[in-house]
C-alpha cells in the first residue's frame, strides 16, 4: 500500500519537476521566436517614442485605439486566474489543484502586460510621476492605477504562497540537476519551508485569508476599467451595467486563456496524467456557463438603449449592427457566445478538442467586443462632422504581436523556474483520497486542526506530523 | 534533527512571531494612516509648489483692483452668424484665433459647424470651447492638468498633462485637441515663456483647447474671435457685472440672454456651460438657410514653417 502511494507520489515529482531540468530543442526555437517578435515590439515603440503618436493610427476623434483594447483584454485574462482559483478553492471544487498555478500565473503575467498598454498608449510617458505628485482620486484614471497595482500585489502574494512548499520541494529534489543560481533562488525564495505543521498551519491561514480578499479587488478591478469609459458623456458608453458587464466579459476571456494555456503547457511538458481532458471539460463547463451570462448581458445593454433610440443610439447600432463594424459586431455576438456556447451545450461536441476551440473562439470574439466598444464608441460623432476612421498602423500592429510575445515569454520562462503544477496540492490530494479508503468512519483524528486545514475535508484532514512537502 | 530540538526552535519562532507580530501592528497602523492621508498629498504638495499664484488672488485677475470676481461668458448670435458666406472667406473668427494663438493645423479651437435644421437648409455654429461649470474634462483628469481658475475658464497646463486623452473622451463637444506629433511652432512662441493662458510654446503629445482668451479680457479686450468676426455675432463679457460687448453695442448679459430665447449645447448634459446661443440661421445679415457650405478654414501663419508636420482630426 504505502510503495504504491510513494510510487504515484514519486512520479508526480519526477514529471513536474523534468522541465526545470530537462530543456528540449523546441522549447529553445519558441523562446527564441517569442524574444524576436517582443524585440520587433520594442522597436516599434522605440519608434513611436521618438516621434509621437503620429505613427498611430489614433487621432482626436477615434483617441484611443489597440493600446487600449489590449489593456482591457489583458486586464480581462487576468480575472482568469484569480477568479477561477480562489472561487473554486473558496467552494473546495477537488478537480481545480492542478488548474490553480497556471491560473495564478497567467493572472500575474497578464496584468503585468496589460498595465504596460495604458503607458504605451500616453503622450507623455516621461510624466508619469505627475500621476503621483499631482494624483486626483476624482479621476477614473486614479482609480485604475490604484486598483491594478493593489490587484497586481495581491495576486503576486496569491501566486507566491501556494508556491513556497513547492520550491521548497525544488530545493531538495533538485540537487546538481539544477544550475547553481537555480539552487540559489530555491534556497532563497522557499524562505526555510520545511513542512512542519506550523508552517503549514500559517500556510493555510495565509491562503484562506488572501483568497478571500482577492476576490473583491478583482471584481473592483475590472469594474473601474469599465467606468474608464462609462464615466464620461458619450452615448455609447452611458450605460449602468458597463461595470458588471465588464467583470463577466473579463472572467470569461480568462476561462478561455486558461484553456488555451493549460493545453499548451500540457502538450509542451507531457502532463496529461495530471491535467486531464476532464478539466478541460470542466473549464469549458464554466465558460459555456459565461456564454449564458454574457449573452443575458448583451440582451440587458442593447435591448434597454435600442428600444428607446434616444440621441446617437440609432447611429450607434445602425453602424454596430448593419454597417461599417457589423463584420465584427456578429463576429463576437455568434462567434464569441453563441457558437461556443452551442459546442459546449452538445455531448458530441464538448470534448478536449471541442473546448480547445471553443476558448479559441471566445478569445477572438472578446478581442472584437473590446475593439466594438472601444473604436465604434469612439466613433459617434459628438458634433456635425463626418464619422472618422481607424485604421491601426504597423507600429500598433507591432507592439500588439509583442505585447502577446512577451505574454507568452514570461510564461515560457516561468515554466522552467517552478512547478506548472501544484504538487504538494496535489500529494496531499493523493493523501486525502488515501485517508478516505483507510481511515474508519469516524476516525479518531486530532479535531483541534481541523478548522484550520482548509483545504481538507472535514474528517479526512491529514495527520500531523504527516509532511506534504515532498519530505521523504 | 530531532523532535525535541524541533519543538525548543519552533517556540523560538513562536517568540520571534509575538515580537514581530506586534511590530506588524505598528507598521499596519503607519501604513493606514499613510494611506489615509495619501490621497490629500497631492493637493499639499501642489499647495507648497505653487506657492502664492495669481489664480488664487481675485483683485490680480480682475484687473481693476476691486475684489470682484470676474465670471466670463461668451453669447454667440447665430441671427447674425453666415459662416462669413457674404464675404466668401474661410470662417473669421477661427482664422484669428488660429493666427492669434498660433493653433497648428487642423486645431480650430472655435470651429464653425454647418448644423442642418428641420426641413431643409442649414444653420452655423461657431463653437468654442464652452466652458463648463461642471466641466466632465476638468472632473477626469488624473493629474489635475485641466483645471478651472476661479474666473471659471476652463484651461489645460501642458507641463503638467501627461496624454492619456482621457480629457478627450469626457469632452461630449469635441473641443480637445492632441499635439499628435511635435507641433509647429513660431519662433515668437518658442522665444516666450510658456503660460496656460496661451498655451505656447506647445509641447508634442498634450491636449489644447479653447482658453476663452483671459489674458485679453483682462486688458480690456475682446477675445481674438470675437474682435474678427465681421457682423459681430460674438458677445463676450462678465455675468457678475451682467454687462457683454461684441466690440459694437454694449447689452445687459441677464437681459439679452432672457429676451432673445438664448440656449446652450448640449444643456440636458448638466454640463453648465459659459456660452450661450440665440438660434439663428444668419437671418440678420442676409444669409438664406438654403445656401450651404463654407470655405474650409487655413492656417497661414504655419506656412512660414518649414517642413511643418500636421495631421487630420
Amino acid at each position: 500500500m504505502d510503495k504504491v502511494k510513494n510510487d504515484r507520489r514519486e512520479e508526480l515529482e519526477r514529471t513536474v519537476l523534468r522541465p526545470l531540468t530537462r530543456t528540449g530543442k523546441g522549447y529553445y526555437l519558441v523562446v527564441g521566436f517569442l524574444v524576436l517578435v517582443v524585440l520587433w515590439g520594442l522597436y516599434a515603440y522605440s519608434t513611436q517614442f521618438r516621434n509621437g503618436l503620429i505613427v498611430t493610427g489614433m487621432r482626436d476623434r477615434i483617441l484611443w485605439g489597440f493600446y487600449i483594447i489590449l489593456f482591457v483584454f489583458f486586464i480581462g485574462i487576468s480575472h482568469a486566474g484569480t477568479l477561477i482559483s480562489a472561487i473554486l478553492r473558496v467552494v473546495k471544487a477537488q478537480w481545480r489543484t492542478p488548474v490553480t498555478r497556471m491560473a495564478e500565473f497567467i493572472t500575474v503575467v497578464a496584468l503585468s502586460v496589460g498595465g504596460l498598454m495604458p503607458i504605451i498608449d500616453l503622450g507623455r510617458p516621461d510624466r508619469i510621476p505627475n500621476l503621483v505628485l499631482f494624483g486626483r482620486w476624482q479621476s477614473p484614471i486614479l482609480w485604475d492605477v490604484l486598483s491594478i497595482t493593489t490587484y497586481l500585489t495581491g495576486s503576486i502574494i496569491y501566486l507566491y504562497l501556494p508556491l513556497i512548499p513547492d520550491l521548497a520541494l525544488c530545493r531538495d529534489r533538485l540537487g546538481k540537476e539544477a544550475s547553481a543560481w537555480k539552487r540559489g533562488f530555491y534556497r532563497i525564495a522557499s524562505i526555510g519551508w520545511q513542512g512542519t505543521q506550523r508552517q503549514k498551519r500559517y500556510l493555510s491561514i495565509a491562503m484562506a485569508s488572501m483568497m478571500v480578499l482577492i476576490i473583491p479587488v478583482a471584481v473592483s478591478v475590472h469594474t473601474v476599467v469599465s467606468w474608464i469609459f462609462a464615466m464620461t458623456l458619450r452615448e455609447a458608453w452611458n450605460s449602468t451595467v458597463f461595470g458588471a458587464y465588464f467583470v463577466a466579459g473579463a472572467i470569461f476571456s480568462g476561462i478561455a486563456a486558461i484553456i488555451i494555456i493549460m493545453a499548451i503547457l500540457r502538450r509542451a511538458f507531457h502532463l496529461e496524467r495530471y491535467i486531464t481532458n476532464q478539466h478541460f471539460i470542466n473549464l469549458g463547463y464554466m465558460m459555456g456557463g459565461f456564454t449564458l451570462i454574457m449573452m443575458y448581458f448583451n440582451v440587458s445593454e442593447y435591448v434597454v438603449t435600442g428600444y428607446k433610440m434616444a440621441g446617437e443610439t440609432s447611429f450607434h447600432f445602425l453602424q454596430l449592427m448593419a454597417r461599417e463594424y457589423a463584420p465584427f459586431f456578429w463576429m463576437y455576438t455568434i462567434g464569441g457566445m453563441v457558437v461556443p456556447g452551442l459546442i459546449i451545450l452538445f455531448p458530441r461536441t464538448r470534448t478536449f478538442k471541442g473546448v480547445l476551440i471553443a476558448a479559441g473562439f471566445v478569445l477572438v470574439g472578446m478581442w472584437l467586443e473590446r475593439f466594438i466598444i472601444v473604436v465604434a464608441g469612439l466613433r459617434v460623432p459628438l458634433m456635425p462632422y463626418e464619422p472618422s476612421w481607424y485604421l491601426p498602423t504597423w507600429v500598433e500592429w507591432s507592439i500588439m504581436a509583442g505585447a502577446f510575445a512577451m505574454f507568452g515569454l514570461v510564461i515560457a520562462i516561468f515554466s522552467k523556474l517552478v512547478p506548472v503544477i501544484s504538487v504538494w496540492e496535489v500529494a496531499e490530494q493523493y493523501e486525502e483520497a488515501e485517508a478516505l479508503e483507510t481511515a474508519p468512519p469516524h476516525g479518531g483524528r486530532q479535531p483541534a486542526t481541523q478548522p484550520l486545514h482548509v483545504e481538507g475535508a472535514s474528517g479526512t484532514a491529514p495527520a500531523p506530523g504527516d509532511t506534504a512537502g515532498g519530505m521523504p | 534533527m530531532d523532535s525535541k530540538e524541533q519543538k525548543q526552535s519552533s517556540k523560538e519562532n513562536y517568540r520571534k512571531w509575538q515580537v514581530s507580530r506586534r511590530r506588524l501592528l505598528q507598521f499596519m497602523g503607519a501604513a493606514g494612516a499613510t494611506a489615509a492621508i495619501a490621497p490629500f498629498l497631492p493637493s499639499v504638495f501642489a499647495k507648497v509648489s505653487a506657492g502664492p499664484s495669481a489664480d488664487t488672488d481675485p483683485s490680480a485677475t480682475n484687473g481693476t483692483g476691486t475684489a470682484r470676481l470676474r465670471k466670463w461668458a461668451m453669447v454667440i448670435d447665430l441671427r447674425r452668424c453666415d459662416g462669413c458666406q457674404g464675404i466668401d472667406l474661410p470662417p473669421q473668427c477661427t482664422e484669428a484665433c488660429v493666427e492669434g494663438h498660433y493653433a497648428p493645423e487642423p486645431m480650430q479651437f472655435i470651429q464653425v459647424y454647418e448644423h442642418e435644421l428641420h426641413g431643409e437648409g442649414t444653420q452655423f455654429i461657431p463653437t468654442p470651447c464652452m466652458q463648463c461649470q461642471n466641466a466632465p474634462c476638468v472632473n477626469v483628469c488624473p493629474v489635475g492638468a485641466t483645471f478651472a481658475t476661479p474666473e471659471g475658464v476652463i484651461l489645460v497646463d501642458q507641463q503638467r498633462c501627461i496624454g492619456c486623452r482621457m480629457c478627450m473622451a469626457a469632452c461630449p463637444y469635441d473641443r480637445r485637441f492632441f499635439t499628435w506629433s511635435k507641433p509647429p511652432q513660431p519662433a515668437e512662441a518658442l522665444f516666450s515663456e510658456y503660460d496656460p493662458e496661451h498655451q505656447f510654446p506647445l509641447p508634442r503629445g498634450v491636449t489644447v483647447k479653447c482658453n476663452f482668451c483671459p489674458h485679453l479680457a483682462r486688458s480690456g479686450k475682446l477675445p481674438y474671435c470675437a474682435q474678427a468676426c465681421p457682423s459681430s455675432a460674438i458677445y463676450y463679457g462678465d455675468l457678475e457685472e451682467d454687462i457683454a460687448t461684441n466690440g459694437a453695442e454694449v447689452v445687459k448679459l441677464s437681459h439679452f440672454l432672457a429676451e432673445n430665447q438664448s440656449y446652450q449645447l448640449k444643456a440636458d448634459l448638466g454640463t453648465k456651460p459659459r456660452v450661450y446661443y440665440i438660434p439663428g440661421h444668419g437671418e440678420a445679415v442676409g444669409r438664406s438657410p438654403y445656401r450651404t457650405g463654407r470655405k474650409p478654414s487655413r492656417w497661414p501663419w504655419q506656412e512660414k514653417i518649414e517642413g511643418a508636420q500636421t495631421w487630420t482630426r
